[in-house]
């Protein structure tokens, strides 16, 4: 419930259209890409959890894959704001983003065995949604550089991958 | 005048050869590459024409580490990101094909004898 409630959180901090338009419109590319690298850390670490934790192949098959793809992207997001002289600046999607993060892992540390792989998996999902949401319909838009814009997209159509293989996933572990 | 003479029988010689080799050579086509580019979590367009003993080369230049992988089976190529690999086609008919780390990339192979 936690965790739903972060990440609820961060998806109306992120929602374009709400009380939030204001800031989602102010959002500058060193913000944007602060966000995007963040949510790809943030997945990252929870792979690493699950890496840590589970003995599951599917599971550890997926959190592998996430570890692989995030760090792939964050690379490449890396050599861009490098290449263009923007340093990522921290804003508070960010740290709402890592907050529900904390609140994730704190919850999920407490949990092994199959309850840790199912919520892992229901996390992954959500998590997933959340941060789809937030490039569609405000870091994408917002993104003014078009290799940062062309950079989002990738990452959008990727967390939605992942998302397909993290719903996979959690129905396989019913 | 008897130096060109053979010169030309020869060459109508090579002519008449190459007429009675040519309808060999359309019906055993040599086997083929075919190279599938995969990018941005999509596998390119599938070349038609494919034919039983041709070659699908896969090139990945895509970010991301992707798998080719047949639904019946029959292949299941890995693919690094930057990397290539091959799928020699062994049999005729319809091969549906997708990434088994992304599971909306797919595709269909359709192989002829």
């Amino acid at each position: 419930m936690t965790r739903m409630i972060a990440w609820a959180g961060a998806a109306a901090l992120l929602a374009a259209g709400t009380v939030t338009t204001s800031y989602a419109a102010a959002l500058n590319d060193a913000q944007i890409a602060h966000i995007a690298y963040t949510a790809g850390n943030i997945d990252i670490a929870a792979a690493k959890q699950a890496l840590a934790k589970s003995k599951n192949a599917k599971v550890r098959d997926f959190a592998q894959e996430m570890v692989r793809d995030h760090t792939a992207v964050n690379d490449k997001a890396l050599a861009l704001v490098k290449k263009l002289h923007v340093t990522p600046e921290d804003n508070p999607t960010s740290k709402s983003l890592m907050d529900g993060a904390a609140a994730a892992k704190k919850r999920l540390a407490a949990l092994n065995g199959a309850a840790f792989d199912k919520a892992y998996a229901a996390n992954e999902v959500a998590y997933h949604k959340t941060v789809n949401g937030a490039l569609d319909k405000t870091l994408i838009p917002n993104a003014h550089n078009a290799e940062l814009k062309s950079l989002l997209q990738t990452g959008l159509t990727l967390f939605r991958e992942h998302q397909a293989h993290a719903e996979h996933l959690e129905s396989a572990l019913k | 005048m008897a130096r060109f003479s053979i010169a030309l029988a020869a060459g109508t010689g090579a002519m008449l050869l190459s007429l009675a080799l040519s309808p060999t050579r359309a019906t055993v086509a040599a086997p083929k590459t075919h190279t599938i580019v995969i990018d941005k979590l999509k596998f390119g367009p599938v070349p038609p024409g494919l034919h039983v003993g041709d070659t699908i080369q896969w090139l990945n230049k895509d970010l991301f580490r992707h798998t080719a992988t047949a639904r019946d089976g029959s292949f299941n190529v890995d693919l690094p990101a930057g990397a290539r690999g091959v799928t020699k086609l062994t049999k005729a008919g319809t091969i549906a094909f997708f990434c088994r780390y992304h599971p909306g990339m797919t595709g269909q192979l359709v192989v002829s004898k």
